[in-house]
Formats: C-alpha cells, sequence, structure tokens
C-alpha cells in the first residue's frame, strides 16, 4: 500500500482523502437531484478509468466499449429475470462474458497487428454486430428490450435492489477500488509495459516486452471492469435494450470522460466526467429556459471541441501542475 | 554479465523475390567486439534484424552459444540475451529517460524498485543519470543515442547489436561513446556487434570486420586485412587514405 503513495505530494494525498469523505458524506448532503447527478458523474468515471487502462495505458483505441458494458448488462439481468440468479453471482458470469468477447476482439486485432483506427473499426464492428444479434434474440427480449421490476423502496443488498443511495455507494467503491487498482497497476511491470507499448511496440518487443501478451491483459482487464458497470447500470435503469446497450452513442460516451479529462491519467476519467456532466446539466437547464431543442446538443460539441483544441492533453494534466500536484521526483 | 558467441550460417532474406541478403556465415567469439559495415543498402540491417527476431530468416541459421534462435519473437530473443539498438533511435518519447531505461531493466528485476535502481546505475555509467527525469522527446540526438544503448544494456544482454550508434556523433562524443564500450567489454565480457559508417569507431573497436555488399558477405578480417582487401576498397571504401 505504501508503495502505491511514493512520490506523490501530501496536498495531492490529502485532497484525495478529502474528496473520499465528501463523496462517502454525499446522499446525506446532497438531494435527491443532487445525488442523481453525482451517480452519473461517478458511473462515467468508472467506465472512463476502464477505458483509459486499453486507451490511455496501452495505447489501444476501442471505439466499442460499449459491447463489454452491453453483454455484461444483458447477462447479469437475464440470469436475474429468467432464473432469479441474482447479480453478485450474474457478475461473474457477465465478466466471464465480456473477457471472452474481449479476448476474441483483442485477439483477431493484435495477432494480425491491426493498429490504430484499424483495431478501433474491429472494435466497433464486434459492438456492433452483437447489438444486431441482440435485437433477433427472444431471451434477451431482442428490439422491445428486457425489463427489470422497478423496486427503489427495498434495500435488498443480496438482489442489488433499492434506491439511489445504494446504487451510488455501490459506483462509489467500484470506482474508488478501479482508481487504486490503476495506480497498482501503473506501478507494477505490466503497467509500465504498457506505457513502453504505447510510445512504441517494436521498441518494447525489443526490449523483452511480450506485446501481444501485454496487449491481451489490457483488453481483457479493461473489457471485465466496464462488464461490472454494464451490470450496475442494468440494474439502476431497470431496462436494457440493444440499441442503448451497445450502440455507438454508449461506446463513445465512455471514451469521453478521459479524452476531456487527461489521457493516461489516474484522475482524468473523475475529472472529465466532473466537467462533462457539469456542462451536460448547464446546458440542459439552458435548453428548458429557451426552449430551444437541440441547442444543448450544439454548446456540449461546442464545448468539448474548445477544451480539445485548448487542452489536447486533456484538463487534469493541466490543472494538476496549477494545483502544484505534480509528482516528486526524489 | 558475461558474452555470448554468436554464428551466423548461410543467412538469406528474401523479400517477396528482391534478395536482400544472401548466404552470409561469419561468428563473432563470446567477449569479442566485431563489426558489420558495407554500402546503404548493403543488408547489415537486415541482418540485424533477423538476428534480434524482427522477422525470420528465409535461409540459414542465428546460434546463440549454440542455441538456434532464429524465428524466435523479438521479447524471446531478448530473453536469450540479445540487446539492440536502432538505427532510428526509437525512444519511449513520452516517458522520462529513467522510466525508458526501467522498462529494459524490468525484464531481468520484475520488481518495479528494483528495475529503477537498476536503471540509475545504467544511466551514471552513461552520463545520462543528471537527465534522467527529463522526457525522452526533450534529448538531443547524441543523447538520445546514449539512450538506446543503456536501455539495451538495461536488459544485461550477452550480446549487444548497436545500429549506427556514432552516426550524428561529433568526433569528442564519438571516442567518448568508444570508450565506454571499450570499456563495458572489458569489464563485463559482453559480446558486440556493431554497424557502423564512422571507421574511426570501427577501427579503435572491432577485432573484426565483416564486410557485405549487395546483400553477399564480401570479406572478412582484421581491420588492418580489411583496409588493404582490393575487393572492399573497391565497394566501400573507394580510396585507401579513408582507412
Amino acid at each position: 500500500m505504501s508503495r502505491l503513495t511514493v512520490g506523490v505530494p501530501r496536498r495531492a494525498l490529502a485532497m484525495l482523502a478529502i474528496l473520499l469523505v465528501l463523496l462517502i458524506a454525499a446522499p446525506a448532503l446532497l438531494g435527491g437531484y443532487g445525488l442523481s447527478v453525482l451517480i452519473v458523474v461517478l458511473y462515467a468515471t468508472y467506465v472512463g478509468q476502464a477505458w483509459n487502462i486499453m486507451m490511455g495505458f496501452a495505447g489501444q483505441l476501442s471505439l466499442g466499449h460499449a459491447l463489454y458494458a452491453g453483454l455484461g448488462g444483458y447477462v447479469a439481468a437475464g440470469l436475474y429475470f429468467h432464473y432469479g440468479i441474482g447479480p453478485w453471482a450474474g457478475v461473474v458470469a457477465a465478466v466471464a462474458a465480456a473477457v471472452l468477447a474481449g479476448s476474441i476482439v483483442g485477439y483477431l486485432g493484435f495477432r494480425f497487428s491491426l493498429a490504430g483506427v484499424y483495431f478501433a473499426l474491429l472494435t466497433i464492428a464486434f459492438a456492433e454486430f452483437t447489438r444486431i444479434g441482440f435485437d433477433n434474440w427472444p431471451w434477451s427480449g431482442g428490439s422491445g428490450g428486457l425489463f427489470l421490476k422497478v423496486e427503489r423502496d427495498v434495500v435488498d443488498i443480496a438482489n442489488l435492489r433499492g434506491g439511489p443511495v445504494l446504487f451510488y455507494y455501490v459506483i462509489l467503491i467500484l470506482t474508488a477500488g478501479t482508481f487504486v487498482l490503476c495506480r497498482a497497476l501503473l506501478e507494477s511491470k505490466l503497467g509500465r509495459y504498457w506505457l513502453a507499448i504505447r510510445e512504441d511496440a517494436e521498441a518494447a518487443q525489443a526490449v523483452g516486452v511480450p506485446v501481444l501478451r501485454c496487449k491481451m491483459l489490457a483488453v481483457v482487464i479493461s473489457a471485465a471492469l466496464t462488464a461490472v458497470a454494464g451490470v450496475w447500470s442494468a440494474f439502476y435503469d431497470n431496462n436494457l435494450f440493444p440499441e442503448t446497450a451497445f450502440g455507438i452513442s454508449r461506446s463513445v460516451e465512455i471514451t469521453l470522460a478521459p479524452i476531456i479529462g487527461g489521457l493516461g491519467t489516474l484522475f482524468g476519467p473523475f475529472v472529465g466526467a466532473v466537467v462533462l456532466t457539469g456542462l451536460g446539466q448547464i446546458f440542459t437547464e439552458l435548453r428548458d429556459w429557451l426552449h430551444i431543442a437541440g441547442i444543448k446538443q450544439i454548446f456540449y460539441g461546442l464545448a468539448l471541441l474548445i477544451i480539445v483544441m485548448y487542452r489536447p492533453a486533456g484538463i487534469w494534466p493541466w490543472l494538476a501542475n496549477r494545483l502544484g500536484l505534480v509528482e516528486r521526483k526524489p | 554479465m558475461s558474452g555470448a558467441r554468436l554464428e551466423i550460417a548461410g543467412l538469406g532474406k528474401n523479400f517477396r523475390g528482391l534478395r536482400a541478403v544472401h548466404d552470409v556465415s561469419f561468428a563473432v567469439p563470446a567477449g569479442a567486439i566485431h563489426a558489420l559495415i558495407g554500402p546503404n543498402g548493403a543488408g547489415k540491417t537486415t541482418i540485424f534484424n533477423m538476428i534480434a527476431g524482427v522477422f525470420a530468416p528465409s535461409a540459414g541459421t542465428v546460434m546463440l552459444d549454440g542455441r538456434q534462435i532464429a524465428g524466435l519473437r523479438p521479447d524471446q530473443i531478448c530473453d536469450a540475451g540479445v540487446g539492440r539498438t536502432f538505427q532510428i533511435v526509437k525512444p519511449f518519447k513520452g516517458l522520462s529517460v529513467l522510466e525508458n531505461v526501467t522498462v529494459g531493466a524490468l525484464h531481468r528485476r520484475p520488481r518495479l524498485p528494483d528495475a529503477q535502481a537498476q536503471a540509475e546505475e545504467i544511466l551514471k555509467r552513461l552520463g545520462l543519470h543528471d537527465r534522467r527525469h527529463h522526457l525522452a522527446e526533450s534529448l538531443t540526438l547524441p543523447d538520445r543515442k546514449r539512450l538506446e544503448v543503456a536501455r539495451a544494456l538495461a536488459t544485461e544482454p550477452k550480446l549487444l547489436l548497436l545500429d549506427e550508434v556514432m552516426a550524428g556523433l561529433r568526433p569528442t562524443e564519438v571516442d567518448v561513446m568508444v570508450a565506454f564500450l571499450r570499456a563495458l567489454n572489458a569489464q563485463s565480457g559482453i559480446t558486440i556487434l556493431l554497424i557502423e559508417h564512422v571507421m574511426r569507431a570501427v577501427m579503435a573497436l572491432a577485432a573484426q570486420i565483416v564486410v557485405v555488399s549487395y546483400g553477399e558477405k564480401i570479406a572478412d578480417g582484421t581491420p588492418a586485412e580489411i583496409s588493404r582487401n582490393q575487393a572492399v576498397l573497391d565497394v566501400y571504401l573507394g580510396e585507401e587514405e579513408v582507412v
């Protein structure tokens, strides 16, 4: 544990601790609206962290991460819906399904040296034809969707049935845990090998990095974490449609927080999620106030454009520098 | 660290009918420094790439201490004890100098603190220690060449393949690199095979020189023999005064 904090400025640790305390206390401090916004922030952070392992750490662009989230959601929700198997068992099957899918996509892409946008196209293709498959699969409700009974008034942790507070704490634990996991990965041999592959795969292989194996581990770990998010969101939303579960818009949404916050950084996905969710809320208000349909999307797009143009490395590296939170060099 | 014997026999490589390398054989005894020279496009880097596993030879064998390594992947060949630098340097640009070398050191030292300590030692020896926290992309070309050598050495090779590490260096810098390689070889007994155009470095370092031209070996001998070899003078050195 102490290894994980080596070189991190004390101020950064203190601020992180304060943030964690605030997040733990949030349900008591915020109303229903505030908590629902914070849930969106944490969900975007969590899936962003998962995607960031592949793109930010290992440099492999996936534009089909909805595949893993969708599979995870459908597997766990389907098991619960049809057989009454709770999500804690269902998540194991969900992760297994996503790992299998990730292995297939990864192996096809990496074994045959598809790189960059070509690999990205492969990931989109798999998400798309899985979507089409689910559209036509009666077990999962087809394009008409799969619905879970809404049970917001109970607190049934075993079956993940309950109100927003329950879901808030689950996603908070997942996000905090993944934050620590990402730090541990980066401070490991595997993490350093990922960075080397991201920078130059040929040079990495020449110094003994088993490139294929490391890339496979990146996609498998990323897919597994993303599947857990899919399970969470299926039980939170209580409904699943192939279009929203596997659609390209979900895949793109997963990528936004880490890109805006800072690719490859630990804190970037959270910062990106806060900024994106904040902007989304502001522009929704603006739309409701001006009564102009579509104005939210226009301003949202413009805001993203401006951020990407002026902070191409993301907001967090710049902000961290501003706050004097850059890692100490011993 | 100690050296390994490299033995290449009948090595050939065709790229879709283009014969890049044909029937090249030579050996580098354990602990020796040999050079591989020849005009541009003669196939020197192709030979290196076959030894390092970037691609498999179309014909022939590559033996490291009697073990066939041709056809293995680059990371497996690194594991077998071959370190290499790239002619067109390939630093991990977005990582610091220390992190670059640490990646190499992780190969034999899987714990990060151990690898970092090893990397620091190597950087001290190559005179890059004061720049260890700089990003690799901020280094000058001579420093990038040194970083290539440092990163390759961090994998603790028994055979070091150096692809034009002197190119672009000033004469004084060449002398520093020559002195470093000679000391490294003397201390650790590491075997070194270098591709080099800087004849000053070749003459100072290599006990034996292999000359290739149009993918074939045309001469093999001591620097003194090579500088008098008529075939070599014809295709490569041109005029006797060069050497």
